[in-house]
């Protein structure tokens, strides 16, 4: 997902606060910023709403690569309007983060040292114009999946920035979803784009949700805190459900020739992304880490004196009337 | 300059009549920053026809531990609701 294989820290607290912590979460109370919580929880957070932001600012790079080369002027207008809203996305949920004790600032540099991640999925190139319609219906229809359940978390930030942005995602996915509609019922050669797109960002997609973690220790910790809602699995599963009618629609072939219904199950039995191939990627060794993490890096160092600059003109403004009496 | 900028809390008013609400929070230099910022950031649906930005550092909250004392003696009042009262049915709405 936006934030995955997020390992959950280690708690060292008062067995009884820890106790009754865990009844309120029980209870359906939402926490919020100054009330107690357990070091684990804050900081289980910290890490999982800052890789999510991260997810979101990155994430603006593969799509913001087709803004000056949409079709047509209205494409233009509405992936500007999309690429615009993960930018917000991104800043809500810094500031969820920032309010459990960490500066944005700081969550930054982490991700520009290397200390923190983003999703595996904004690794991958995005090639042609069909790209931009696989990722709006794929990576964003996955990362839904993964955002409607959280708006029910536990911390009272996170469940607040997870409900505005799961009001705008929505329209992520459906102008995706457009974009592939209108090639795959174009020429030949746009339907093979299509058809591409489809090929490429398929397992990608699927990686999205990270390996399974039924046995995961740390998965169980985080869904007793609430901070996770679903098994990887789980959502894993309800993706390929739902996205497989719609390829059928679209008349395209998911690329997995194992894919077929389980009656019994009631759902889609499917092959499993290439997991060597994820741990590769998360090392930094996917096809566009380096440019990804080079473009964050010369957006924060070209910015320098920008937020400088805007500082020293405030503090200059404040200090003005004084001055002048 | 390597202080980083403040934070801002965003308060909007959803429709003309409503009060202005807490939407969310967001870092500007100053406050018409903050405003500029409020806009793109919080109001790119319609979601509202006016906005207050408030340094953050400006407010004072209540204590979570003052919980119980700051809000409990209300609790015990239940005079104070108007259902506590019976009114006679021949009285009608009062
Ligand atoms: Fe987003
Ligand atoms: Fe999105």
């Amino acid at each position: 997902m936006y934030a995955q294989m997020v390992t959950s820290e280690a708690t060292q607290d008062d067995p009884e606060k820890l106790a009754a912590f865990q009844a309120r979460i029980d209870a359906g109370e939402k926490i919020e910023p100054k009330e107690w919580m357990p070091e684990g929880y804050r900081k289980t957070l910290i890490r999982q709403i800052g890789q999510h932001a991260h997810s979101e600012i990155v994430g603006q790079l593969p799509e913001g690569n087709w803004i000056t080369r949409a079709p047509t002027l209205e494409r233009k207008a509405i992936l500007l309007a999309k690429v615009q809203d993960e930018a917000g996305h991104g800043l809500y949920l810094y500031c969820a983060a920032e309010t459990l004790g960490v500066s944005r600032d700081e969550l930054t540099e982490a991700l520009l040292a290397g200390k923190m991640k983003y999703s595996s999925i904004f690794n991958y190139p995005t090639l042609t114009w069909a790209d931009i319609g696989a990722v709006g219906w794929l990576v964003d229809g996955a990362a839904i999946m993964n955002q409607v359940p959280l708006q029910r978390t536990s911390f009272g930030p996170y469940s607040r920035a997870m409900i505005r942005i799961c009001k705008e995602e929505s329209f992520h996915q459906r102008q995706g979803f457009d974009i592939m509609r209108k090639m795959a019922t174009g020429t030949d050669a746009q339907r093979h784009m299509a058809q591409d797109a489809l090929n490429r960002f398929w397992y990608p997609s699927l990686m999205m949700f990270g390996p399974s973690d039924k046995d995961s220790v740390h998965s169980a910790q985080s869904m007793r805190w609430k901070i996770k809602m679903n098994t990887n699995d789980e959502l894993r599963q309800k993706f390929v459900d739902q996205t497989v009618p719609q390829a059928e629609y679209l008349g395209l072939t998911v690329p997995d020739p194992d894919l077929r219904w389980n009656a019994e199950k009631g759902g889609y039995d499917f092959t499993e992304p290439d997991w060597s191939e994820f741990f590769e990627v998360l090392k930094g060794n996917g096809p566009c880490n380096a440019e990804r993490l080079a473009a964050r890096q010369k957006a924060w160092d070209d910015g320098a004196w920008v937020r400088g600059g805007l500082m020293a003109h405030a503090a200059k403004q404040a200090a003005a009337p004084v001055a002048a009496e | 300059m390597s202080a980083e900028w403040p934070l801002w809390e965003i308060f909007i008013r959803g429709q003309h009549g409503l009060n202005h609400r807490h939407v969310g929070s967001l870092h500007a230099p100053d406050a018409e920053m903050a405003m500029r910022h409020a806009r793109d950031v919080y109001t790119r649906r319609n979601e509202g026809v006016s906005i207050w930005v408030v340094p953050s550092a400006a407010i004072t909250a209540s204590s979570p531990s003052d919980k119980g004392p700051m809000f409990e003696p209300s609790q015990d009042k239940v005079y104070r609701h108007p259902s506590f009262f019976d009114i006679p049915d021949e009285i009608g709405h009062m």
